[in-house]
C-alpha cells in the first residue's frame, strides 16, 4: 500500500494522512493508491502539513507498517527512548521497528 | 569570558524580531515552506526526523553558569526536558515547536546566545580547545583569537552564500584537542624565532565523504593580519570552490586538485591586495577582546594536595582531571557517557546542577567539548571532592574520559533525517560491553567514535576505532575503520573490511581490542599498538 507522511506546520510532528486528516498514528494511515501527489499538493497549499512524501507500507493484523526502517522510527520515536514513543514504555514498540 | 556589547546584543535582537516575523509570515501562509526553509536554516532551525530541531551555537564552546542555565530551562519550557550537546560545541534541541521559535529565541538572546549560522553555507561557529585559558602547556588563550575571528564571520556579507559550509577551530597547544586539522581552517597560534605569537594556517581538512588531513599553507602570520589572512583564504574558496556539486563543493576539495602550494600561492596574492584594503580591524580591538579573557581571580597559595583516600573518586580524578596552570587548581571534565547511556545527553535538571556547579567551583564558567563531554575550567583541588560528590549524586560521575566508553556518537537514524543506521544503540552496547572497570583499564586510552552516515558528524574517521553506520538494502550495516586520529598525530581510520550488524560490530570492537592487548608493548596506547603492527592482524582476528 501507498500511504503519506508529513509534519505538521506549527509543531513539527510527524504525522500520516488518514483519509480526511492528519493522524499521529501510523496505524490510521490510508491507502491513498495514486492519489498521493494531488493528496500533498492540497494540504501542503492549505498549510495543514508540509515537507510530506508517499511510502510503500504493509497492512497487517497489527497495523501498518512503513516499509523502510527510517519511516518506521518516525512513527515509533527513538528507539533508544522508550518514554518518548507513542506507546511510552512499552519495549515491544522498539522490536516492531526493527 | 566575553560579553556583548550594545552592536553584539542589537544585531542578535534584531534577528530575533526579524525571525519572529518570518515565522508569523510562515503560519499565515504568506511564504511558502520552499521560501521559509532558507530562512529558518539561517537561524538554526532544521527539520529532522521527528519535528523541528534547533542547534543553538556555543562560540568556541565556553558558557557562563547563566547561559548553561537558560540551556536548561529551554530543555524544560520549549522541548522534552533534555539537550544534546554535540561534536560541534554546540548544543541541539530536539523537539522544538515553529510556533515557539521566536520565544526561544528571545531567551537565548537574553543570555548573550544565539543560532545564527549554526546552518547553511556559512562561516559556523569557531571551535577549539575546552581547556583553553586553563592548559598548563598552552602558549595564549586561544579564545580572543577565536572571538575576533566569531566577530568578523558573523553576517560577513560576502561570506553568507559559500560554496559550502566552513568550519574553523583555533588552538594555542601543542595538543590538539579540537580536531584542528580536519576543519576547513585550523588555525594553530605559535611563537616564531623572534619570539612573536603568530597564526599557522593549515587549510583544506575535513571528515564527511572525502576526508582529508589539512596541509599547512603559512607558518605564520602575524597577529595584526589574522583577519586579513583569513578574508583571503576565503576569497579564494569563494571564487573558485565549486559551486556545481555540493559533495565537490568544501574547500578541501579545492585545496586538493589545485593542491596546496597552488592555493596557498592564490590565497598570498589576495592576501597582498587585502593587505592595502584595510580589511583588518584595528589592534586595539583584539586587546579589548582580550580583557574579557584575563585569569578570574585565583587563590594564591590555594593547598596543591588532594585527599585520594576514597578510592572511587581517586579513579575519578586520575580520569577525568588534568593540569591547571594555576597550582591549586585543576580542570574537571564531567563525563556525559555514563554506561548505557546516549553520549552527549543531559537531562535539564543535570544542565541546570552544572550551571550551579560552574558557578559555585569554577569561576561562573564551563565548556562543551567536541568529545560531547562538559568541562569546568577552574577548579580548586580543595573543592574537588565536594564537587565530585554532588557530580556522581546526579549521575554525571563517570569515570571515563578517553577511555573505551567515552565514545562520541552523532544522532544517528533515532534523530537525523540524513542518517541510514542508528549510532546511539551501538554506542550504548560498545558502553555495556565493556562497563567493567578492568576492562576499561586494561584497553587504556581509546577513541572511539561512531557515524551514522557518511557525513561523519560521529568523526568516525578520526576514531582509533571507528564505526560508520551505512543502509545495506534497506538493514543496517557497521563498517569498522581502525587507526584513526584527531589529535596532533592526525591520521585517517582504514576500514578492515566488510561490515556487520548490529551485535557483530560489538563483538568485532571487543576482537579489536583483544589483538591490541594481546600485542600491546610498554605503555603503548592501542593506536600506537595498530601502527605498529598493520590492520592485518585486526582483519585475521576480526573476520575469523
Amino acid at each position: 500500500m501507498k500511504i503519506l507522511t508529513g509534519n505538521d506546520l506549527k509543531t513539527g510532528a510527524v504525522v500520516w494522512w488518514d483519509g480526511t486528516g492528519w493522524s499521529k498514528y501510523v496505524n490510521s494511515a490510508a491507502d491513498v493508491g495514486d492519489e498521493g501527489d494531488i493528496i500533498i499538493a492540497r494540504e501542503e497549499g492549505a498549510r495543514r502539513v508540509f515537507a510530506a512524501y508517499a511510502i510503500d507500507a504493509e497492512r497487517s493484523a497489527d497495523g501498518v507498517r512503513p516499509a523502510h526502517i527510517k519511516d518506521r522510527i518516525r512513527a515509533h520515536g527513538p528507539t533508544v527512548r522508550d518514554d518518548l514513543t507513542l506507546n511510552p514504555g512499552d519495549p515491544d514498540t522498539s522490536n516492531w521497528v526493527i | 569570558m566575553y560579553k556583548y556589547d550594545t552592536y553584539d546584543q542589537a544585531m542578535v535582537d534584531a534577528r530575533v524580531a526579524e525571525f519572529r516575523d518570518q515565522v508569523r509570515r510562515r503560519l499565515d501562509g504568506s511564504l511558502t515552506e520552499e521560501q521559509f526553509r532558507p530562512l529558518r536554516l539561517m537561524n538554526g532551525l532544521y527539520l529532522q526526523l521527528h519535528a523541528y530541531m534547533l542547534r543553538v551555537a556555543v562560540p568556541y564552546g565556553t558558557l557562563s553558569s547563566a547561559q548553561m542555565r537558560m540551556l536548561g530551562d529551554i530543555a524544560d519550557k520549549y522541548d522534552r526536558g533534555y539537550g544534546h550537546f554535540t561534536t560541534r560545541q554546540n548544543i541541539q534541541y530536539n523537539w522544538i515547536k515553529l510556533e515557539d521559535a521566536g520565544d526561544l529565541l528571545a531567551d537565548l538572546a537574553s543570555v548573550e546566545m544565539h543560532a545564527i549560522q549554526t546552518s547553511g553555507n556559512c562561516i559556523r561557529n569557531i571551535s577549539s580547545d575546552q581547556y583553553a585559558g586553563a592548559a598548563a602547556e598552552e602558549l595564549v588563550d586561544p579564545r580572543p583569537y577565536a572571538e575576533l575571528l566569531r566577530q568578523w564571520s558573523s553576517f560577513h556579507p560576502e561570506f553568507m552564500y559559500l560554496p559550502r559550509k566552513f568550519k574553523i577551530a583555533v588552538i594555542a597547544s601543542e595538543t590538539d584537542r579540537a580536531a584542528m586539522k580536519l576543519h576547513d581552517i585550523g588555525i594553530k597560534l605559535v611563537k616564531n624565532d623572534a619570539g612573536e605569537i603568530g597564526a599557522q594556517f593549515y587549510v583544506g581538512g575535513g571528515m564527511g565523504r572525502t576526508p582529508m588531513i589539512a596541509p599547512m599553507i603559512r607558518e605564520f602570520v602575524p597577529l595584526d593580519q589574522l583577519i586579513t589572512y583569513a578574508e583571503a583564504c576565503l576569497r579564494v574558496y569563494n571564487r573558485y570552490g565549486r559551486r556545481d556539486n555540493k559533495y565537490k563543493a568544501r574547500i578541501k576539495i579545492l585545496v586538493h586538485e589545485i593542491g596546496a602550494d597552488e592555493y596557498a600561492r592564490q590565497a598570498e596574492e589576495e592576501f597582498a591586495h587585502l593587505l592595502g584594503q584595510g580589511v583588518e580591524p584595528p589592534i586595539a580591538e583584539l586587546e579589548r577582546i582580550k580583557t574579557y579573557f584575563q585569569d578570574p581571580p585565583f587563590e594564591a597559595g590555594a593547598p596543591d594536595t588532594l585527599d585520594r583516600s576514597d578510592p572511587d573518586f581517586a579513579l575519578w580524578v586520575d580520569r577525568n582531571c588534568v593540569t591547571h596552570k594555576q597550582p591549586g587548581y585543576i580542570s574537571a571534565t564531567i563525563s556525559l557517557k555514563p554506561v548505557g547511556g546516549i553520549p552527549g545527553d543531559a537531562s535539564a535538571d543535570q544542565i541546570r546542577l552544572m550551571a550551579d556547579l560552574a558557578r559555585d567551583y569554577s569561576f561562573d564558567e564551563c565548556r562543551v567539548t567536541h568529545a560531547q563531554n562538559i568541562v569546568l575550567p577552574h577548579v580548586r583541588k580543595a573543592d574537588l571532592y565536594v564537587l565530585w560528590q554532588k557530580l556522581d549524586a546526579a549521575g554525571l560521575g563517570a569515570a571515563n574520559l578517553d577511555r573505551i566508553g567515552d565514545i562520541i556518537a552523532c544522532p544517528g537514524l533515532d534523530y537525523c533525517s540524513l542518517a541510514n543506521a542508528r549510532s546511539i544503540p551501538i554506542a550504548q552496547k560498545i558502553s555495556e560491553r565493556f562497563a567493567a572497570q578492568e576492562k576499561q583499564d586494561a584497553i587504556g586510552e581509546m577513541k572511539l567514535k561512531i557515524s551514522g552516515c557518511i557525513n561523519a558528524c560521529g568523526h568516525h574517521h578520526a576514531g582509533h576505532i571507528g564505526i560508520l553506520g551505512v543502509d545495506k538494502k534497506g538493514v543496517e550495516n557497521y563498517q569498522l575503520l581502525l587507526g584513526g586520529s584527531e589529535g596532533e598525530d592526525t591520521s585517517l581510520g582504514k576500514i578492515t573490511g566488510p561490515g556487520f550488524d548490529e551485535e557483530g560490530i560489538v563483538d568485532a570492537v571487543e576482537k579489536a581490542a583483544d589483538v591490541y592487548l594481546a600485542n600491546k608493548q610498554g605503555e603503548e596506547r592501542f593506536l600506537d599498538t595498530y601502527r605498529r603492527i598493520g590492520i592485518d592482524p585486526f582483519k585475521e582476528a576480526i573476520y575469523d
